[in-house]
């Protein structure tokens, strides 16, 4: 049979004192009572709160790999890098992206997007598009925070915009650099 | 002062208006919205309630255009009344929950007898005379059996939630009212007795009657506040009424991780609203009657008729300074007792059932009958 390591653990019996309640209780409250005058002080740097007023106060802190709204990044000659190959939009699992290809006039190049839309408002912001991009056109790197929409037409960022948040990409197309 | 109005507060219509609609009414809805959200927002270090804004005004105004938004809400939501509940029963409850906490307070009086001719103090018993015409002003009923009628009255609030639970046709309303019922008479019992000692010491049923005695200085410095001459009494009470308002620790009727909200499950749009706004009003009266009881009610200390009296030295006040002051002693009393409540309530975890009547049956009764014996042996032997 195989041999159990058995922890010992110590346990603590409540004293009178602490099965009174009374002293405990005023000790709880001492506690609470500390937080709810320190939060009512006029001044505001010494609350404890952990509230964020986003968006009224921007968020001072991202981690690195924050996801924020997407973004298409560009080609050397600024051009958009995507080559419409609906990597993205198939594995989306929200549904939210659509595209429609067109042939690109350079014959070195396939397609292009005509028309690429994200629905903001349905992204569950799952990074999957980024993930199955084969040629780093996508990214959600933006640091920007989907915003409210008062419309749901403004939900719908279309290609341009989306360029406009994009940069040169460090990958080559077709590999090397 | 012009006829009018002193014929109207002869009336007692003034008084209902006032006590009633603005003070009760005004605090215990603002007790919804700043007791509830934004006290538990700032003890949990968050900020509360604050994104909705009254129009052209963009500032959170401390959250009460929140309270503005959620009473209309609750105005326009749909009433449902589940299948098969009994139509009649459902809708006359929080009617049954709401009206006695509201008619209790008939009996409160805020502030002493309007005295129209010369107040007498007489320092040796520390007791005020009139001389002259009393008016019962500040009490919307004057009679001499106020607390058993506070609390006969208070008590019918439990038909309110156990008709709710048994109206609703769902088993988490039943199971709701029936341990409400449950509670209200397990506690009931140590809340009247918890006050036994408090009526052997003033002798009187008589709100008012007993906060003017709590004027009368022990050493002629000490007030003889309820809480100094029954510190036990008070603790009990003042666990009991918790308990009987159903307040956490204690809110077992509507536990919500057991029974979602007992027997206010079934209930929706204004009546849900009435619902709740009886349980606080049933919470602002009961720290009403601790105030009266313990507190010295609108006494404050030192102060007198004339002034305030410290030994032999009288700082001179007119009478309508004294008046007051003495009615805000009162308001403040209350306010700050239903803040405590609010504060045990985010402090304490909650009871578990058999726990609660446990703590109901087997200590806080026995208590109260020790803390009765004690005070009948010591006001046997002086
Ligand atoms: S982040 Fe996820 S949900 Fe949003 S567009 Fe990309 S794949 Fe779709
Ligand atoms: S963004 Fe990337 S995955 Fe999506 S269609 Fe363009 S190239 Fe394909």
């Amino acid at each position: 049979m195989a041999k159990h390591e058995v922890k010992q653990v110590e346990r603590v019996e409540p004293g009178l004192w602490e099965k009174s309640y009374i002293p405990e209780i005023a000790r709880g409250l001492k506690v609470t009572i500390g937080h709810f005058l320190n939060n009512l002080r006029p001044n505001k740097e010494k609350h404890t709160t952990f509230t964020r007023e986003y968006p009224d106060v921007p968020t001072d802190y991202y981690p690195d790999r924050f996801r924020g709204l997407h973004r298409l990044m560009l080609r050397d000659d600024g051009q958009v890098r995507c080559v419409a190959c609906m990597c993205c939009s198939t594995i989306c699992p929200a549904n939210c992206i659509h595209i429609e290809a067109a042939e690109h006039d350079d014959p070195a190049i396939e397609k292009y997007p005509a028309v690429f839309v994200i629905d903001e408002l349905r992204c569950i912001v799952c990074g999957l598009c980024v993930e199955a991009c084969p040629c780093d056109a996508i990214r959600m790197d933006s640091g920007v925070h989907a915003h409210p929409f008062t419309d749901r037409g403004e939900a719908f960022l279309n290609r341009d915009l989306l360029m406009e948040m994009g940069g040169l990409s460090m990958a080559k197309q077709g590999g090397e650099r | 002062m012009p006829d009018i109005i002193v014929t109207l507060l002869n009336l007692g219509v003034v008084q209902i208006l006032l006590i009633v609609f603005v003070f009760v009414m005004g605090l215990a809805s603002m007790m919804t919205l700043l007791g509830d959200r934004k006290q538990s927002a700032k003890i949990q270090n968050r900020v509360g309630p604050n994104r909705a804004r009254l129009p052209f005004i963009n500032h959170p105004l401390l959250g009460i255009p929140h309270f503005l938004a959620d009473g209309i809400k609750m105005v326009l939501k749909e009433n449902i009344v589940p299948d098969g509940a009994n139509k009649t029963l459902h809708l006359i409850a929080p009617g049954l929950v709401f009206l006695p906490a509201l008619v209790a307070w008939a009996a409160v009086p805020f502030m002493d007898t309007y005295c129209a001719g010369e107040m007498l103090i007489d320092t040796a018993t520390w007791t005020e005379t009139c001389q002259g015409e009393e008016h019962r002003w500040f009490q919307i009923m004057n009679f001499n059996s106020g607390l058993l009628y506070g609390f006969a009255i208070a008590s019918i609030s439990v038909y309110g939630a156990a008709i709710a639970g048994w109206a609703s046709n769902s088993n988490f309303s039943l199971l709701g009212g029936l341990r409400s019922s449950a509670q209200m008479v397990s506690y009931e019992v140590s809340l009247g007795l918890s006050l036994a000692g408090v009526l052997m010491i003033y002798g009187t049923l008589d709100m008012n009657e007993m906060v003017r005695q709590q004027g009368y200085l022990i050493g002629d410095w000490l007030p003889m506040w309820g809480i100094v001459v029954q510190p036990v009494a008070f603790f009990l009470f003042f666990l009991a009424g918790m308990a009987e308002t159903k307040r956490a620790p204690f809110d077992l009727p509507e536990g919500e991780s057991e029974i979602v909200a007992g027997y206010i499950t079934e209930y929706s749009s204004m009546k849900f609203a009435v619902m709740q706004l009886g349980e606080y009003v049933a919470t602002v009266f009961i720290a009403a009657l601790i105030a009266i009881l313990f507190l010295g009610g609108w006494q404050v200390p030192w102060l007198f008729a004339d002034g305030f009296h410290f030994g032999s030295t009288v700082i001179e006040l007119p009478y309508w300074l004294v008046i007051i002051l003495r009615i805000g002693a009162m308001c403040g009393k209350v306010v700050l007792l239903v803040w405590l409540q609010f504060m045990m309530r985010w402090t304490l975890p909650r009871f578990r059932y058999d726990q609660v009547m446990t703590l109901g049956w087997k200590i806080l009764l026995p208590l109260s009958l020790a803390n009765l014996v004690v005070t009948a042996f010591i006001m046997a032997l002086f």
